[in-house]
């Protein structure tokens, strides 16, 4: 039996809630509130309390989709970035890099959001970048 | 926030103005509750009768849109009693005539007449406010989802310059962030106009800055936010759409311009742990991975950085958002080659002033508040302690608008919308969460005892409603929650999904839509 718990921060509102994650064998089996963390000191809200259950759903995108003949089909990584890739740079060519814009989220990291921000700005060469901050 | 949540506490009175905090952020509801015990006066304003308001001290419900009037209205009153604060005033703000002139054409009484709350209510609420010694504002989306936003926000900044309730603990002005790292996205630049750091595109010495941390050659022009790109998408401007983590789809106004919008794409890619309604119209679908399966930060309403540790492997075959969108910028041909959420980190630091002091090492713990400028720096718990960040605060006069859209004989009832308890936003991550599913298992309509009755349903019948962009049906649930003539539906349910008739139009500045007010028609289902 391979168990641990991981200190780290609840994906919901903006409070910042501190829990720990219990991992069996590689599952996640719920959240265990920190009893120091600065916001939440040992409490949680119901979502909070269940903050594992959607991480191991049946529903999760486990590949790849690149649309063919209208349908979304799974293909490779390889497949779905170079696609991405190659038409991102035909748009650019053709448009100009104004042409490309990007929704960044809330509900990734801030070292994601950085990353995204970057690319669209330095790597495509526009600031069209946004996210939900008003919805 | 300008403060930190546990300050909330400590706090003598507390107004909730456009916030269901007890749904929408219950661990902030939980220092609200203390700072009750603790004899603190509650004022809650809410167009709704939400949960809170039967904890309050005083509860009144303004008619949807009209915040800026109860506002000029209270500090009307406090000017009028003597009872700002005149040597913060002073010492630490500017304008203050002109704004006085404006908040003097709003007699309580007057104000009274466009918001509906009581004259003798709105100078309880000055009273309370402007007489404890710390008083604080917290408000959310009721606020700013206006066309209006911008001068609601401001005028709430009037209120507590007007009465110094601001740069000590336990006072401020207070937005409760509603998505977990909204305000990291933000103070990363995944926004039009700024680079991370809140640092203008538009300014020659930040381009260079930034050209030179990042080896390319970058634009001066603004980008085009959220709602510009969809209509750039429409007239041809906008060609390829990149999402990370978003679903426009159900989660933006007027869901019928934002399909055609999207449709429209020539390259429409979407990043996302789901297949969500906005991934279903992608060219190409990329698998992301949740928070469990990343290292990373997020940053908290109060600009708290946060830890965010991998628990488990990605699910499948999916991989980490930074991963992916590394590798594509490489195939790109703009090259990077991070290897750890923490060399990002790294390189966030140099960039980004208000970060320069937060490292991985430094966030095991309670994490850092920002502005944090370097590694002996401790944080920053409240802002605008001896000055503010342009030096004096700016005081604005501000006349009350109404919303863009007003009832008329053919769409009779107000319609605002919101969010419930057990479920977050477009509910991707709670309908997949088998407890949080079962606790509310679809969408409905709350409705006035009054109006269901003339409507002739009952509880649970379903309606139709209709609004000038499109048609849903839903089951009623008759409420006082809501007065008469209002209508409220969270918008978490696909199947009843009220952005299919809320009004696109948008605060111009903030270019937020106005959510929370738009009209509707009601008819009951054949």
């Amino acid at each position: 039996m391979d168990y641990k718990t991981v200190l780290t921060t609840c994906p919901y509102c903006g409070c910042g809630c501190n829990f720990y994650l219990e991992v069996l064998d590689g599952k996640i089996l719920a959240p265990i509130p920190c009893k120091t963390s600065p916001t939440n000191e040992g409490k949680l809200c119901i979502k909070g309390w269940n903050a594992h259950e959607f991480i191991q759903s049946p529903n999760r995108l486990t590949g790849p989709l690149v649309r063919k003949n209208g349908e979304l089909v799974a293909v490779s990584w390889d497949e779905a970035l170079d696609y991405t890739v190659s038409r991102l740079k035909e748009i650019k060519d053709s448009h100009g890099g104004d042409s490309i814009a990007f929704f960044s989220s809330a509900k990734v990291t801030n070292e994601e959001n950085y990353l995204l921000q970057k690319f669209a700005r330095a790597g495509i060469g526009t600031n069209s970048v946004d996210h939900c901050a008003r919805l | 926030m300008t403060n930190s949540v546990s300050e909330i506490a400590d706090a003598d009175c507390i107004l909730v103005i456009g916030s269901n905090t007890t749904s929408s952020h219950p661990l902030v509801a939980a220092r609200v509750f203390v700072a009750k015990q603790k004899g603190a006066k509650l004022i809650v304003a809410d167009p709704r009768r939400i949960p809170l308001a039967s904890e309050a001290d005083l509860y009144v419900r303004q008619n949807l849109g009209t915040d800026v009037a109860l506002l000029n209205g209270i500090m009307n009153v406090i000017i009028e009693n003597g009872w700002a604060d005149d040597a913060f005033v002073s010492e630490r703000t500017e304008n203050f005539e002109a704004f006085k002139e404006t908040v003097s054409q709003y007699p309580p009484e007057k104000a009274s007449e466009i918001t509906g709350v009581a004259a003798e209510d709105i100078i309880r609420i000055a009273e309370y406010y402007s007489k404890a010694e710390a008083a604080t504002i917290l408000y959310c989306m009721g606020i700013t989802q206006h066309t209006t936003g911008v001068d609601n926000v401001k005028s709430l900044a009037n209120l507590a310059m007007l009465t110094g309730q601001i740069g000590r603990p336990s006072t401020g002005v207070n937005p409760l962030r509603g998505q977990n790292n909204v305000q990291g996205a933000c103070d990363m630049g995944a926004l039009p106009n700024v680079y991370p750091g809140y640092q203008a595109v538009t300014m020659l010495d930040n381009q260079q800055k930034f050209e030179s941390a990042w080896g390319a050659r970058l634009s001066d022009q603004m980008g085009l936010t959220l709602p510009d790109m969809l209509s750039g998408l429409l007239d041809g401007s906008v060609r390829a759409l990149y999402v990370m983590g978003e679903n426009p789809v159900q989660s933006d106004p007027d869901t019928r311009h934002v399909q055609k919008a999207l449709e429209a794409a020539e390259l429409l890619v979407v990043q996302d742990i789901f297949l969500t309604p906005t991934a279903e119209l992608a060219h190409v679908v990329l698998p992301g991975a949740s928070y469990a399966e990343k290292d990373g930060t997020f940053t908290n309403t109060e600009r708290r950085v946060l830890r965010v540790r991998k628990s488990i492997d990605p699910v499948g075959d999916s991989r980490p958002d930074w991963e992916i969108i590394q590798e594509i910028s490489n195939r790109f041909g703009y090259a990077m080659s991070f290897d750890s959420p923490e060399a990002i980190m790294e390189e966030i630091r140099t960039v980004t002033p208000s970060y320069g002091g937060i490292t991985y090492e430094r966030l095991e713990g309670e994490g850092i508040q920002w502005p944090c400028p370097d590694v002996d720096h401790p944080g920053t718990p409240y802002l605008h302690k001896e000055t503010f960040a342009r030096g004096k605060g700016l005081f604005h006069a501000i006349e009350y608008q109404p919303p863009a859209e007003i009832v008329d004989e053919e769409f009779p009832f107000w319609l605002t919308t919101g969010r419930l308890y057990a479920h977050y936003h477009t509910a991707t991550m709670t309908r997949n969460s088998p407890t949080l599913d079962t606790e509310v298992k679809e969408g409905f309509l709350e409705i006035s005892p009054q109006d269901a009755e003339m409507l002739g349903v009952g509880p649970g019948e379903v309606v139709k409603v209709g609004s000038r962009r499109g048609e849903i049906s839903a089951k009623t649930m008759v409420t006082d929650r809501v007065a008469k003539g209002l209508v409220f539906m969270p918008f978490h349910f696909l199947e009843s999904n009220p952005n299919v008739l809320t009004n696109p139009a948008h605060d111009p500045i903030a270019k937020i839509p106005e959510f929370k007010v738009c009209a509707v028609k009601l008819e009951k289902a054949a």
